[in-house]
């Protein structure tokens, strides 16, 4: 930046610019167009069909920030490297004020981008972006009072579900209708698991004596899976299963075939509650 | 090292007799034995506490007696007796003399420093063979190699394992032996307790490693209660294990904290402060604030477990969230306290070998503090979709995203030095230049996280474990190989094979990469942390990974076999200062004199003017002498 007299400086600063423009121009398209399809989750609710957004968007935010570093870092090796032996002193350059405001402004006016369009995608766009919310959700979508409640009971070291507009049943598959806002009620009875429906865009804890409440609206049928996401002792990654979306004819008739085999068993169940809280669960030996 | 003969040795036997370390492991393995019994005898009558498998009070009393066995072995009650007993003090007693030094209670800063060195090291190596045996068991979607139990154990000692001994990776070695030199002190503010945090490592190493023998652990590194409260005896080490840590690293902290804040030569102004010391200081605040709440959050599962009470349990009027917030009040804290001493180190290299002033020295040092401050604000968002304060997630997601700003200046000043400078390639400098490639993955991949609908995806994947390992492998661990490089030759007084030092870092750099980039894609294909078992769709990933992490085993033997064949057989003496720095620590003579300067220097200039016309050395050694003649 400071020119020494005679000496002719390249522009490296304009280079490293043009560089940097044809490496974002060819890889931004390339990510919204032909890995944004790719990314996760894949888009079978509403929900994570926003979440997916959100990974493209931020995929093409951020890949452009890590090029202009990269292109920045090579160019300094080719051109500001010591070619010969001896241990040479650069110009001692110890800041510039202009350039320092300008990183400050651009980097804080992306961040503060990135926490706008964040809080408005988690509260108002996507209603809590499929996560748990606890009790007493902060954002909820229209029509929550008629969401079907399902609940997810996360035990070690299975999931099971019960339905509590369908006689509080409980199965150990999960079957959801399409096109329905799904309100899923997951707790735990022993420690904290974590329910995660990767298509579906659900993530939630399951927390002994809480009811963490995640919203989700199926966009189509088919299978999605069920994982759990929180390490819950010796048998945590056996604790997947396939669940369903199903279009509603066949979603009333899978509820009545499995109301029909509960029927026997329905007394036994502890009554239908918001949480559980089995006797205090000590050392397993 | 020099080895000046000490008069007339009495024989190897009577030497190992005395106040050391192996009358330390003696006496702790008997004061176990002792804790144990006396806790077995405090159980009685108590039928809750004899119900379980193991007795808890018999083990925590057991693994407390056998610290206090260990320190007192090492003779870290010898001067509070003498003291009492009305006998002078004897501060720096064994400081010179024999190699036996290391073994011992020693006070003197350097020894400390190596010994960090080597017992942080040799940790370290356990935890990284753990790695590769959980490698082995994920070459396979099924169950293979070790049963589910095992594989659990060893995830959770692994990762126990690293954050203890990363976190003294590089304020233990180099903070030690560095901070006073270059901040022209002769000693640290507190030498005995110096010590002390020293030998807290080792015995809460061997605590951890017991586990194995008392049934592991099973809710790795982060101990989630209930989880913890339910698992077997081995989860009393962790917590033994990990209350020791913070201890230590409370106290490395407030040790660090007064000797630079209190200890400056004379002309070191705040603005001449070397930026791996301003590196430390933000450190040392995060680590005395953070450290206690870990201590808070043991002590209550050591309570849950030992005298049921029920702070986690949610039948007996506990909570869990009450675990959560604890445990990442100081872990969140604590991923920075890996992270910013890495940034001191890079930031002190780059001019070095740039050849030129830091860039932005003020920014630099208020990124710093920055990132220590916004470090406490952020804890939450670990628990996006915990179903606590749904309603705070957008502040949480806030804090997260502001805490960039400051880290990305580290990035900025690394832009601003290398502009136009003379960049010589040494194995110090490949490191550091490595750190920002790795962070730079790191830090954004972050960026995901702290977005809560993308969180919703990520949170518990592999996606996270591949993100904090970029960080902490890649940043943390990276510096500290460049740190190791650029000043074991002052340190043990030897020359490091340059060679064996590129294949080193080539291989780490490019396998590390390929092992860990991966695993971003893991994490977004669904598969979930902390398992032994996967979609089999997944395996051939996962075998690409495994093969590439065993290329990161060997470059680590390859680093060892250069340390055995540099210092053991080569033993080429280093010049004072191969590097030509301007670095107080470089102007001292090698070995450095116990007591490092004959006076106390007054410092002249700062340490970064590489190519400033006729600026003055460093510091005047001689402060008050008479001018040579003829000058
Ligand atoms: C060769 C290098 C390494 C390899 C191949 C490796 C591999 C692994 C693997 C396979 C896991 C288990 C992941 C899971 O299932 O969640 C893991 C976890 C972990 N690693 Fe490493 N690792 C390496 C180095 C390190 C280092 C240097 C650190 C330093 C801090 C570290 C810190 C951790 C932590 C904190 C965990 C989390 C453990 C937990 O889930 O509780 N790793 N690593
Ligand atoms: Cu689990
Ligand atoms: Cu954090």
């Amino acid at each position: 930046m400071t020119t020494i007299a005679g000496e002719r400086i390249p522009r490296h600063g304009s280079r490293i610019i043009a560089i940097w423009l044809v490496l974002t121009a060819i890889s931004v398209p390339l990510i919204v167009l032909v890995l944004g399809p790719h990314l996760p989750p894949p888009n079978m609710t509403v929900e994570s069909a926003d979440q997916r957004n959100a990974n493209i968007v931020m995929t093409a935010l951020l890949v452009p920030i890590a090029l202009l570093v990269l292109v920045y870092f090579i160019y300094s090796f080719v051109f500001f490297r010591e070619t010969s032996d001896a241990i040479v002193d650069g110009p001692p350059i110890k800041g510039h004020a202009g350039a320092q405001l300008l990183w400050i402004v651009v980097t804080s006016a992306i961040v503060l981008a990135l926490a706008v369009w964040g809080s408005y995608t988690l509260i108002a766009g996507a209603h809590g972006a499929g996560g748990g919310q606890g009790p007493d959700p902060a954002a909820k979508p229209p029509g929550y009072q008629h969401a079907l409640p399902v609940q997810v009971i996360g035990q070690q070291w299975d999931w099971t579900f019960r339905y509590p507009t369908y006689g509080g049943i409980e199965t150990r598959d999960l079957a959801i209708p399409d096109h329905t806002l799904v309100a899923f009620h997951v707790t735990s009875i022993d420690v904290t698991h974590s329910f995660w429906a990767y298509e579906l865009g659900v993530k939630a804890d399951a927390v002994p004596g809480v009811d963490n409440i995640a919203y989700v609206n199926p966009r189509h049928t088919g299978f999605f899976q069920i994982r759990c996401a929180e390490l819950c002792g010796l048998w945590h990654g056996h604790m997947a299963k396939k669940g369903r979306v199903l279009a509603a004819p066949a979603f009333q008739a899978w509820i009545a075939a499995a109301q029909k085999q509960n029927a026997s068993i329905v007394k036994y169940l502890p009554k239908y509650s918001r949480v559980y809280y089995p006797l205090p669960l000590r050392r397993a030996g | 090292m020099s080895a000046t003969p000490i008069a007339a040795q009495p024989p190897v036997w009577r030497r190992l007799i005395g106040f050391n370390m192996l009358t330390g492991l003696v006496l702790g393995i008997g004061g176990w034995f002792l804790g144990a019994w006396i806790g077995g005898q405090m159980a009685v009558g108590h039928p809750y506490l004899q119900g379980t498998d193991q007795n808890d009070v018999g083990i925590y009393m057991g693994y407390l007696f056998g610290v206090i066995g260990f320190l007192v072995g090492l003779g870290f009650a010898n001067y509070p007796i003498g003291r009492l007993l009305g006998r002078p003090p004897t501060l720096r007693q064994h400081e010179t003399g024999s190699w036996t030094r290391y073994f011992r209670l020693c006070t003197d800063h350097k020894v400390v420093g190596i010994q960090y060195l080597f017992g942080v090291g040799i940790f370290f190596f356990i935890g990284g063979l753990n790695a590769m045996l959980m490698r082995t068991e994920l070459l396979r979607p099924v169950e293979q190699a070790w049963p589910a139990s095992q594989y659990l154990t060893l995830v959770s000692l692994h990762g126990t394992m690293m954050i203890m001994m990363t976190s003294a990776f590089i304020l233990g070695p180099f903070g030690n032996y560095f901070v006073p030199i270059m901040i022209g002190a002769r000693r640290m503010a507190f030498p005995r307790i110096e010590a002390l945090t020293f030998w807290l490592v080792p015995a809460a190493g061997l605590i951890l490693l017991s586990a194995i023998a008392f049934g592991g652990i099973a809710t790795g590194w982060t101990g989630y209660a209930p989880l913890a409260d339910e698992g077997r005896a081995g989860m009393d080490a962790y917590v033994m294990s990990f209350i020791l840590i913070a201890i230590s690293l409370t106290l490395v902290g407030l040790n660090l904290m007064a000797t630079i804040l209190t200890m400056r030569a004379p002309g070191m102004s705040w603005t001449r402060l070397p930026i791996f010391v301003w590196s430390v200081l933000a450190t040392s605040i995060l680590q005395a604030l953070a450290a206690p709440v870990l201590v808070a959050a043991m002590a209550m599962v050591l309570m849950d477990r030992a005298a049921n009470t029920s702070f986690f349990l949610a039948s007996a009027g506990g909570s869990q969230y009450l675990y959560e917030n604890l445990f990442w009040f100081f872990g969140h804290p604590e991923v920075y306290i890996l992270a910013l001493p890495g940034f001191g180190i890079v930031l002190e290299l780059l001019p070095v070998f740039a050849r030129k002033p830091l860039w932005g020295y003020r920014l630099a040092v208020a990124g710093m503090l920055g990132v220590t401050l916004l470090s406490f604000m952020v804890w939450q968002h670990h628990l996006f979709v915990s179903g606590m304060n749904a309603g705070l997630r957008p502040f949480y997601m806030l804090t997260t995203e502001l805490i960039s700003i400051p880290t990305g200046f580290i990035f900025l000043i690394a832009i601003g030095t290398l502009w136009r400078a003379r960049i010589r390639f040494t194995v110090p400098m490949l490191f550091a230049l490595a750190f920002f490639f790795n962070f730079l993955i790191g830090g954004l991949s972050g960026v995901f996280l702290s977005d809560v609908p993308s969180d919703v995806t990520t949170h518990g994947s592999y996606f996270v474990m591949a993100h904090f390992h970029y960080t902490i492998v890649g940043g943390l661990v990276f510096a500290f190989f460049g740190a190791v490089y650029y000043w074991l030759p002052k340190m043990l007084g030897f020359e490091l094979n340059e060679t064996l030092g590129k294949i080193h870092f080539w291989l780490f750099f490019v396998f590390f990469n390929l092992t860990f980039f991966p695993l971003f894609a893991a994490g977004f294909l669904d598969m979930p942390r902390r398992v032994s078992t996967y979609a089999p769709s997944l395996q051939t990933l996962n075998i690409f990974v495994s093969a590439s992490a065993y290329v990161i085993g060997l470059s680590m033997l390859i680093f060892i076999a250069n340390l055995v064949w540099s210092l053991v057989f080569v033993r080429q003496p280093a010049a004072e200062n191969p590097w030509a720095s301007r670095g107080l620590e470089w102007q001292v003579p090698t070995p450095v004199p116990v007591s490092n300067f004959d006076r106390v220097p007054v410092i002249t200039s700062g340490p970064y003017e590489y190519g400033v016309p006729n600026a003055p050395p460093v510091a005047d050694f001689a402060p008050g002498a008479l001018p040579a003649a003829g000058s």
